[in-house]
């Protein structure tokens, strides 16, 4: 695969630009969203939504924006998209979009979509922006995904709210405390460089 | 009283970075260095003092009143960027030793989601002007907190022999879960907040 074909740009948000594990980017809802496995896919599809949307409209009209205002006509066409995400979650999920709370709309913020959009979006193609988006909209979500598996089982021993572990199994309430996500987070980074070491 | 219990609350109990998980990246980027983490936290601090106060007026001197509640996140992030941009600039023309002290960490405030996390939730919690203003204030001070803290820690771990696989981003995390736990000792000293 090589650079600037679809498949690559497609494959490098996975696991060789991964925004979190390797760029450090979003860590923000990565952190607080991810004590369970069903809120951090619900995080992860949000922000799939909102980077595609936005790296659409923004690729298509890169030429129209002058350089000098491109910052604040970033934020205002991602801003746009996160209120109807949250508009959206509030009606037909209530109780996500409760539990998820200030970081719907703090999407806006998150530093992987204004990334992609000043490093990807405004210098290609429609449809390169578009593969780019999703490539890096899931890998966001897997390590989000994983993130939440992990600090769920052992802080509640549940998966997507049903029992895994039997009941000889203590959770470890810290596990889905702020310390906890900061340590899973710390020991994933870690294993990541370790693994790419090792290839 | 009150405003005192808002002030502890967000500087020890529910500290922004530590808790809430608000301004990670500036949190993980800039503690490298005691000094330029002195210099994040008092622009992080002035820009939040400034937020609180407008953004509460135009939620509730426009927004309300004219029925745009839709237009709250367009509208508050608008603001932070221009009031980043403002205070750049009336600070480069009457203070100029702070502007240069400050620098480089003035642009980067506009996407720390400090700020606008800060907006969102004093605007959730229904605060009158006074409270928005003292819970702006007390949120930078706890950045300011953790990030200095941080970047003592940082600097001693310079000597420190850390596995390789976990050096730079994997140790700094760790260091902050262990951080995270310290403060949850101030947990339970106020309830709510």
């Amino acid at each position: 695969m090589k650079k600037g074909s679809a498949s690559y740009e497609f494959v490098k948000g996975l696991w060789k630009e991964n925004p979190v594990l390797v760029m450090l980017l979003g860590m923000c809802p990565t952190l607080a969203v991810s004590n369970s496995a069903i809120n951090g896919i619900a995080m992860g599809l949000a922000v799939i939504f909102v980077l595609v949307m936005s790296s659409l409209i923004i690729s298509a009209i890169r030429k129209l924006i002058p350089s000098e205002v491109r910052i604040p006509s970033f934020i205002v066409v991602i801003a746009t998209f996160v209120t109807m995400t949250d508009l959206f979650f509030k009606a037909r999920y209530p109780d996500i979009s409760k539990a998820l709370g200030p970081f719907i709309p703090l999407i806006i913020v998150n530093c992987i979509i204004l990334a992609r959009q000043e490093a990807f979006a405004s210098k290609n193609s429609v449809g390169l922006s578009l593969v780019d988006a999703i490539g890096m909209g899931l890998g966001f979500t897997w390590v989000l995904f994983l993130l939440g598996t992990i600090r769920e089982i052992l802080g509640f021993g549940t998966w997507f709210g049903h029992p895994v572990l039997g009941g000889w199994f203590h959770p470890l309430i810290v596990m889905i405390l702020p310390p906890g996500a900061f340590i899973t987070l710390g020991v994933l980074v870690g294993l990541k460089n370790m693994i790419k070491k090792e290839s | 009283m009150s405003l005192f219990i808002i002030i502890i609350a967000t500087v020890l109990v529910n500290n922004f970075v530590l808790s809430y998980f608000l301004g990670i990246c500036p949190f993980l980027g800039v503690s490298g260095k005691a000094s330029s983490a002195i210099g994040m936290g008092f622009a992080v601090t002035f820009v939040m003092t400034f937020t609180a106060a407008i953004t509460w007026l135009i939620k509730y001197k426009i927004l309300i009143p004219f029925h745009l509640p839709f237009l709250e996140y367009v509208s508050f992030i608008l603001i932070i960027a221009s009031l980043v941009q403002f205070v750049e600039m009336f600070l480069k023309k009457s203070v100029p030793g702070l502007y240069r002290a400050l620098g480089i960490y003035l642009p980067l405030i506009t996407t720390n989601c400090a700020i606008l996390g800060m907006a969102l939730l004093g605007s959730l919690r229904n605060y009158n002007f006074i409270e928005n203003l003292v819970f702006g204030f007390g949120a930078g001070i706890g950045f300011t907190l953790a990030l200095v803290i941080m970047a003592g820690i940082r600097e001693e771990l310079e000597f420190a022999d850390v596995p390789k696989p976990l050096q730079g981003a994997g140790i700094t995390l760790i260091l902050a879960g262990l951080l995270a736990l310290a403060f949850m000792g101030f947990s339970g000293m106020i309830s709510g907040g």
